[in-house]
C-alpha cells in the first residue's frame, strides 16, 4: 500500500478514535468557579478528596460573567459558584439549569497593596496624586470589579481615579497585578487578601454599606443534573467543614 | 526547578496531542492546496494564498470569536451536530484542534508552495513520461526532491501550534485533559501566583522553541527551501 493511502486510513481511523471517545465520555465532576473562591474553594476540594479518595474534580476558575457566557456556549460544566446570584439566575431563564439557583456565601472587598501599607488607606485616599495605579476586576463581567466601581462611586471618587485604574480580566487576576507591583494598589475580594501569601501584607477593609451585596450563588447546571456527584458535592459545600474554610477566608455563610 | 504534577503532565499530553494531530491533518491538507498553489499565478490562486495566510495578520482573537460562534450549540456548525446526535464542538479537543488546524495553516501552506514552486513540473513530467503513475510519482519523484519543505512545514506548525493561545483560551476555556494546554497552564499559573510552576513550564518551552527554530534553519540551510 502507499504512503499516501496508508497515513489517509491512519488519519480516518485517529479521526474515529477522536470523536466516539468524545461521544462516550462522561468524565470528571467540572466545577466553574469565580475567581474569588480560587483558594477556598482548592483547600475545600483537598478536604472532599480526603473523605472521597476516588472522586474525580476538576475546578475551572474565572470571571463569573466569563463562565455564564461559556455555559451558554456550551461549555462542559456540571457545577457554577458564581461571586454574584444573577448569573446563575441568568442561566437559569436561559434554561440551562438543573436546580434552583441558591446563596451559598456573601463576599467583601478590600483595598490591599504589595508596595504601601493598606491598612490606613481608604477610598478617598485612592484620589489623592499619592496613588498611581489601581487596579480593580473588569465591572463588565467581573462582580467583584462591579463593586469596587459601586463602593468608589459612592465615596466620590470614581471620577477622580479613571486615569489611574487597571482593569483585571477576573479578581484573581487583579490580585497578581498588585502582587507584582504592576498596580500600587487594588480592590480585591477579602477571600484572596486572606491567603497567606497575601495577607502577609495587610488591606483595609470596604464598609459594605457602599455597594450592593456580593451574595454568591451557585447552581447545578443542565449538564450536572445527571451526576450525583453534582449535588453530593453541592451537599458537601454546605456542611461545618466547608463552612469552616468559607469563614477562614472571610466569607458570610448564609442563615 | 523542573518539577511537574498531574496537572503539568496532563497539560503537556493535551498539547502534544493537539501539536501532532495538527501537523499530521495539516500536512495532508497542505499538500494538494500548495501544489495547486505552486501550479500558476492566477487571481483564484492570490485569493486562496490571501485566504490561508490570514491567520498571519488577524487577531487571535477574531478567529477564536468566529470559531466560538460557529462551533458551540447555538452556531451552524454545533447546531447541525447537535441535530444530528453528536456533540457541538466549543469546549472540546476536537474544536480546538480545528482551531489549530486554521491557526496553523499559512505555516504548512507557505513551506510546502515553496518547495514545489522550487522543484517545478519538469521532473514530474519525466517521471510520467517514463510511465510513473500518480503515487508513484509522489513517492519516488516529489517526496524525495522536496523533502526538506515537508520537514520545516511539519517542524513550523507543530512549533506555531505550541505557541497558540489567545484562540484556544476563547474556544476551549481552560478544561483540564481536554483544552488546558501548556500556554494556557501557564496563564492560570501566573493567575493564581504560582510563580515557581509558572516559571518551570515557561522555561521549557523556550528552550523547546529555540531548538525548534535551531532545527528548522540548519534544514532551511542545507535544503535551500524558503521558510516563512
Amino acid at each position: 500500500m502507499s504512503l499516501l493511502a496508508r497515513s489517509g486510513q491512519r488519519i480516518a481511523l485517529l479521526m474515529l478514535v477522536l470523536f466516539t471517545t468524545h461521544l462516550h465520555a462522561s468524565g470528571p465532576l467540572r466545577i466553574a468557579a469565580a475567581s474569588d473562591l480560587r483558594y477556598a474553594l482548592d483547600d475545600i476540594v483537598d478536604l472532599y478528596r480526603t473523605a472521597n479518595p476516588d472522586a474525580a474534580i476538576e475546578v475551572i476558575y474565572g470571571s463569573s460573567g466569563k463562565m455564564t457566557t461559556q455555559i451558554i456556549n456550551g461549555a462542559p460544566y456540571d457545577l457554577f459558584f458564581s461571586a454574584d446570584i444573577s448569573f446563575p439566575e441568568r442561566l437559569k431563564a436561559e434554561g440551562l439549569t438543573s436546580s434552583e439557583p441558591a446563596v451559598y456565601a456573601l463576599g467583601r472587598i478590600v483595598i490591599w497593596s504589595n508596595t504601601v501599607n493598606a491598612v490606613g488607606l481608604t477610598l478617598e485616599d485612592l484620589a489623592s496624586d499619592a496613588v498611581t495605579r489601581i487596579a480593580i476586576a473588569q465591572p463588565a463581567h467581573a462582580p467583584y470589579g462591579l463593586r469596587a466601581k459601586e463602593a468608589m462611586q459612592s465615596a466620590g471618587v470614581w471620577q477622580a481615579v479613571q486615569r489611574k485604574l487597571v482593569f483585571g480580566e477576573n479578581i484573581a487576576h487583579t490580585a497578581q497585578m498588585v502582587e507584582s507591583g504592576a498596580a500600587q494598589v487594588g480592590i480585591i475580594a477579602l477571600s484572596l487578601a486572606r491567603f497567606p501569601e497575601l495577607a502577609k501584607h495587610g488591606h483595609h477593609l470596604i464598609d459594605n454599606a457602599l455597594h450592593n451585596p456580593l451574595t454568591q450563588g451557585y447552581v447545578v447546571t443542565k449538564r450536572g443534573g445527571n451526576k450525583a456527584e453534582a449535588m453530593a458535592f453541592a451537599g458537601f459545600m454546605a456542611t461545618g467543614q466547608a463552612h469552616n474554610i468559607m469563614t477562614r477566608y472571610g466569607f458570610i455563610m448564609p442563615e | 526547578m523542573f518539577t511537574l504534577g498531574p496537572a503539568e503532565w496532563q497539560a503537556i499530553e493535551v498539547t502534544f496531542r493537539l501539536c501532532l494531530y495538527t501537523t499530521i491533518i495539516l500536512l495532508v491538507l497542505a499538500m494538494p492546496l500548495a501544489w495547486w498553489l505552486a501550479k500558476g499565478r492566477s487571481y483564484a490562486r492570490v485569493v486562496v494564498q490571501a485566504v490561508v495566510a490570514l491567520p498571519l495578520v488577524l487577531p487571535p482573537t477574531v478567529l477564536g470569536f468566529y470559531l466560538l460562534m460557529a462551533l458551540g450549540p447555538r452556531g451552524v456548525v454545533g447546531k447541525t451536530l447537535e441535530d444530528l446526535g453528536f456533540h457541538h464542538l466549543a469546549f472540546s479537543f476536537e474544536g480546538i484542534l480545528i482551531a489549530s488546524v486554521i491557526y496553523s495553516m499559512p505555516f504548512a501552506v507557505q513551506p510546502l508552495t515553496e518547495a514545489f514552486s522550487n522543484l517545478g513540473r519538469r521532473p514530474v513530467e519525466v517521471a510520467s513520461s517514463l510511465g510513473a503513475g500518480a503515487l508513484d510519482r509522489f513517492r519516488t519523484v516529489i517526496l524525495p526532491l522536496t523533502r526538506g519543505g515537508f520537514v520545516v512545514a511539519a517542524t513550523l506548525t507543530f512549533a506555531h501550534t505550541l505557541g497558540e493561545f489567545g484562540v484556544i483560551l476563547m474556544l476551549g476555556g481552560s478544561i483540564p485533559g481536554e483544552t488546558k494546554v501548556l500556554s494556557v497552564l501557564i496563564y492560570d499559573h501566573a493567575e493564581g501566583m504560582n510563580y515557581a510552576a509558572a516559571h518551570s513550564l515557561s522555561l521549557m518551552l523556550l528552550i523547546f522553541a529555540f531548538i525548534t527554530l535551531f532545527v528548522v534553519y540548519s534544514i532551511t540551510r542545507r535544503f535551500r527551501v524558503a521558510s516563512v
